[in-house]
């Protein structure tokens, strides 16, 4: 049995899964029902000055029969009363005691709400807070959540508003809607935050009614641009906590990564990349609570496997794999090999390296099954064959070097090699 | 032991001959199975459907809600592919070849998404198929089955004006009064037909049997061209003594009768014996099972092995309760009063391989009694060979020969479907129907001149 306990900031919760701050912790209801469920630790809905949500407020994107892969809101930060959310929150902290409680916060653009807000907050005995520097929608034309996430300079003003009351410790979430998180993620870091977490939500349009055509969300016959979350995200997510995770500034900070995240090996995948425990939203909006049981057994069982012993055994274990395009061996070589004995006769592959690639796969015809197989001097390795064959390990990619050495781009052209051998 | 009708309650009747294949209960659980298909590149299903429907292309339509394009894409290859969808022994044919068999999982029932979306467009009337402006060209159609009806339809749409000559009062042939019930309604025939005709330029013309009402000359002067596709019609004779017995049965006459009469006017024994082991055998079986007999034997002289029906057609008999016996042919049939009470049996068995491989039943000498009070023949069909002979058609037992180009040795007549191949399936005929209208339409453009057009 691996130890799945987590330690975040000195915040201590039974495993690193903890719920991003949303609609799942928006109340004592559900959140006594996730740690009933299991959860490590939750992200209160961010509280912040009252405001007013409309309906509705969600879509989707549903992709090849699968439903929810892109999630998309138009929500705003928490529409209950101030007092009854602190009120609750003690309530949660008092019956759950082992479990991490962080509350999202959202002021008003001046210090002294903010440390109004943070000296409320801290009276619940909450363990930590996040500064929500990322909400995309209906805040930042106040100026707040995602308008100050993308100004560096303003990020690090609220900072260090916070840092002069916060005694907790303090998490910056931040916002992907910019070129990239490094400058506010320096910039908050130089004003003292103790953490990032990222990422919140993507702009995006989800799609158009065809019927209506208004785009979704649809409100009384208008749409506005929504936060895109859920497992399509997840990629642009890993990318941005890579950048976190590799820079020499955002780097002295611990990580919490957010985005797309449902599965345990999701999670895994984002403590290879550099974050210390996960949190997770629009998965539980989908499942429920219970997939929790399923995240810390599978993540358990693959560190017994591995042999990990401790989470910290494996966290930022990947991020020195990812490099420089010019620092790649141009040397490494494969070939695709079709096993005749899986292969299903789909003709996949050969479609798809025919018209979009390199003309790698020769086509035998047979009634009604004909027979595909790799020209191997045209395959150029691309792996393009393997992802479209729906059999698994039917294609297999052969290591054929084309020279024992490493030569990278530089290298390549600094000996003048020849282009295009191969 | 008596032979009797009205033996169920409506309620009874309407159970037993309800769709065996039922549609989807929903578009999202069409979505689930439509979205499984691998959308296969020169894909072994189109390869394996007798009329080379796109089949991973209608699919794909259906994933994207495309329901219209869908069934254009069905229908355009197969005129009747709402009637396939459902009678089509897809086992053996675009389902028995899909992909997934390999992987030892279900594979995509294309015949059930196929009838998602015809069934749609017949019942949306979407008129998916524009005429041309007609030519002024005339070819007749004998025959308003599958094959013909196919024919006249590509036909038409190339401009030809089509008479069709039907001898019964309804088309669809075999398809309205030959599958068993529990696959197709008269209704869904009906709406078939009509669907087809709805097209424009095509003229059925009922109650008119060639060599009868109209003869093969007549149609010869007044049109360009002609088809046949007046299908197979006879069951065999046994030819053993007994045959005439009250009690004894056609087994597409029986089947007919149900399709025709409705279920409570249709008599059926107690005990009765099926003899034969077709598609046409397996009907009659179930169907009189579903009738209310109470005991149904299936007589075959062969073994599984060589049997002409699938696996999937011989557990539906099994299901429904009928018995088998293998390796017995019927020798006599024995009465009482005039009426049908005993069915003597040869007892069979399996002669050494010939040069081909195939092992011909012999007798044994030895035989078996069943105590039955009615016999179903179900040895097969024979083509109408009076028909042809009569006609100078020349022919290989009664089948209609035709070359490559579908044509008789009668200069313009052609002909195609279950009177040419002595009986497929549906969707065979529906090719041949194809088939025949493109070889009508080269003959027209090269033997008689291009089209006439009124200016
Ligand atoms: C009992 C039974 C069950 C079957 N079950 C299936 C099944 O489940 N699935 C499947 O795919 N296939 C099945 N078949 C086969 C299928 O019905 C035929 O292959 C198909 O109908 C052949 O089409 P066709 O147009 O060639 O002939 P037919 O369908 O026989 O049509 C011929 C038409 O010509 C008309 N005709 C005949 N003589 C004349 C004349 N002298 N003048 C004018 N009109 C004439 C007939 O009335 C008829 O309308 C079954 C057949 C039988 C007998
Ligand atoms: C309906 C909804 C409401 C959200 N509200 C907040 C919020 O109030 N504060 C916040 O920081 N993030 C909010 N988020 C963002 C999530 O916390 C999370 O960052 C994002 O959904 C990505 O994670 P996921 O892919 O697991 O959903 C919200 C997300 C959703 C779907
Ligand atoms: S994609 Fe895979 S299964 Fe399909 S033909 Fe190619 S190798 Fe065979
Ligand atoms: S017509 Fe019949 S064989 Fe062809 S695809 Fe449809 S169900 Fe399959
Ligand atoms: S073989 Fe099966 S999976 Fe492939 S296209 Fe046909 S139905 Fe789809």
């Amino acid at each position: 049995m691996a130890d799945l306990s987590a330690n975040f900031l000195g915040i201590k919760s039974p495993n690193p899964f903890w719920l991003a701050s949303a609609p799942p912790t928006d109340k004592q209801y559900n959140v006594l029902r996730a740690f009933e469920a299991g959860w490590g630790g939750v992200v209160w809905k961010t509280l912040g000055s009252q405001v007013k949500n409309v309906s509705s407020r969600y879509s989707a994107i549903d992709y090849g029969g699968t439903k929810m892969m892109g999630f998309n809101n138009i929500e705003l930060i928490s529409d209950r009363p101030l007092a009854i959310n602190l009120r609750e929150i003690a309530e949660c902290v008092r019956l759950f005691p082992d479990r991490a409680m962080i509350v999202s916060l959202m002021a008003d653009n001046s210090r002294a709400k903010w440390h109004e807000l943070i000296a409320q907050v801290e009276d619940t005995g909450a363990h930590g807070l996040e500064l929500n520097f990322g909400c995309p929608h209906g805040m930042t034309e106040r100026g707040m959540g995602a308008a100050v996430g993308q100004d560096p300079e303003i990020a690090k003003m609220v900072v260090e508003w916070v840092m002069e009351k916060a005694t907790i410790p303090v998490i910056t979430k931040l916002t992907p809607n910019v070129h990239s998180v490094v400058p506010t993620g320096r910039a908050t870091v130089e004003g003292g935050t103790h953490a990032l977490s990222l990422i919140n939500t993507i702009q995006s349009v989800t799609g158009v009614d065809l019927d209506t055509l208004v785009p979704n969300p649809y409100v009384a016959g208008k749409s506005v641009y929504g936060g895109y979350c859920g497992p399509a995200v997840k990629p642009i997510a890993l990318k941005m906590l890579t950048t976190i995770a590799q820079d020499p500034i955002t780097s002295r900070v611990p990580i919490s990564g957010i985005g797309g995240v449902s599965t345990w090996k999701d999670a895994v995948e984002f403590l290879l990349l550099g974050a210390s425990n996960v949190q997770v939203c629009t998965a539980v909006m989908k499942h429920g609570f219970r997939i929790v049981e399923d995240m810390c057994d599978g993540m358990n069982n693959w560190m017994d496997e591995k042999g990990f012993k401790t989470l910290d055994d494996f966290i930022g274990k990947s991020v020195p794999t990812i490099t420089h395009w010019e620092d790649l061996d141009i040397n490494y070589h494969i070939v695709a090999k079709i096993n005749q004995d899986k292969c299903i006769h789909c003709g996949l592959c050969y479609i798809a390296c025919e018209d979009t690639s390199h003309q790698a796969i020769n086509l035998s015809y047979g009634n009604p099954y004909n027979t595909y197989s790799i020209k191997e001097d045209e395959c150029v390795g691309c792996n393009l064959c393997k992802l479209v064959c729906p059999v698994d390990s039917c294609i297999t990619m052969v290591e054929q070097r084309k020279g024992d050495e490493y030569v990278n781009w530089k290298e390549f052209q600094r000996r003048g090699l020849p282009l295009n051998d191969h | 032991m008596a032979i009797l009708n009205n033996r169920l309650t409506a309620e009874q009747y309407e159970q037993n001959f309800s769709d065996i294949h039922p549609p989807f209960d929903s578009r999202d659980a069409a979505l689930v199975e439509a979205n499984r298909c691998l959308f296969c590149y020169d894909a072994p299903c189109t390869k394996s459907c007798p009329t080379s429907i796109n089949i991973p292309r209608f699919i794909k339509q259906i994933t994207t809600d495309n329901i219209k394009g869908s069934a254009y894409t069905i229908l355009d290859a197969n005129i009747m592919g709402a009637g396939c969808s459902k009678v089509c022994p897809v086992e053996k044919l675009c389902e028995g070849s899909c992909v997934y068999n390999f992987l030892d999982e279900p594979p995509i029932p294309i015949a059930k998404l196929q009838r998602y979306s015809t069934e749609k467009a017949i019942e949306h009337k979407w008129p998916l198929f524009q005429r041309k402006p007609s030519t002024g060209r005339k070819v007749a159609v004998v025959g308003a089955g599958p094959a013909g009806l196919s024919c006249a339809h590509a036909l038409s749409r190339e401009g030809v004006d089509v008479t069709i000559y039907e001898k019964e009062n309804q088309g669809g042939g075999l398809m309205t009064y030959g599958i068993a019930a529990y696959k197709v309604t008269p209704e869904c025939c009906k709406d078939e037909v009509s669907f087809i005709t709805s097209l424009g330029g095509i003229d059925i013309k009922y109650k008119q049997a060639l060599g009868q009402d109209v003869s093969l000359a007549e149609l010869q002067n007044n049109y360009d061209a002609v088809y046949l596709g007046v299908g197979v019609g006879l069951a065999r004779q046994l030819n053993i003594p007994g045959e005439e017995l009250a009690g004894v049965e056609d087994a597409i006459q029986f089947i007919y009768d149900i399709r025709e009469k409705g279920y409570p006017s249709v008599p059926v024994g107690d005990k009765v014996a099926v003899i034969g082991l077709g598609m046409t055998a397996i009907d009659a079986a179930t169907q009189a099972k579903r009738l209310g007999a109470k005991d149904v034997t299936i007589v075959y002289r062969r073994t599984q092995a060589e049997m002409p029906s699938t696996e999937v057609e011989l557990n539906l008999a099994k299901l429904d309760g009928c018995n088998l016996i293998w390796l017995a042919s019927p020798k006599e049939i024995k009465g009482e009063n005039g009426r049908v009470s005993q069915l003597i049996c040869h007892v069979m068995e399996l002669s050494v391989p010939d040069t081909s491989g195939r092992r011909a039943p012999v007798e044994t000498g030895e035989t078996i009694t069943l105590n039955v009070d009615m016999v179903i023949k179900a040895a097969g069909q024979v083509p109408y060979e009076e028909l042809v002979s009569t006609h100078q058609l020349a022919n290989w037992n009664g089948k209609v020969a035709i070359d490559s180009r579908c044509a008789t040795n009668i200069p313009g007549v052609f002909a195609g479907g279950d009177c040419v191949n002595g009986g497929k399936e549906v969707v065979d005929a529906v090719q041949a129907g194809k088939d025949g209208a493109k070889a009508i339409l080269e003959f027209i453009m090269s033997e008689i001149g291009p089209p006439m057009r009124s200016e």
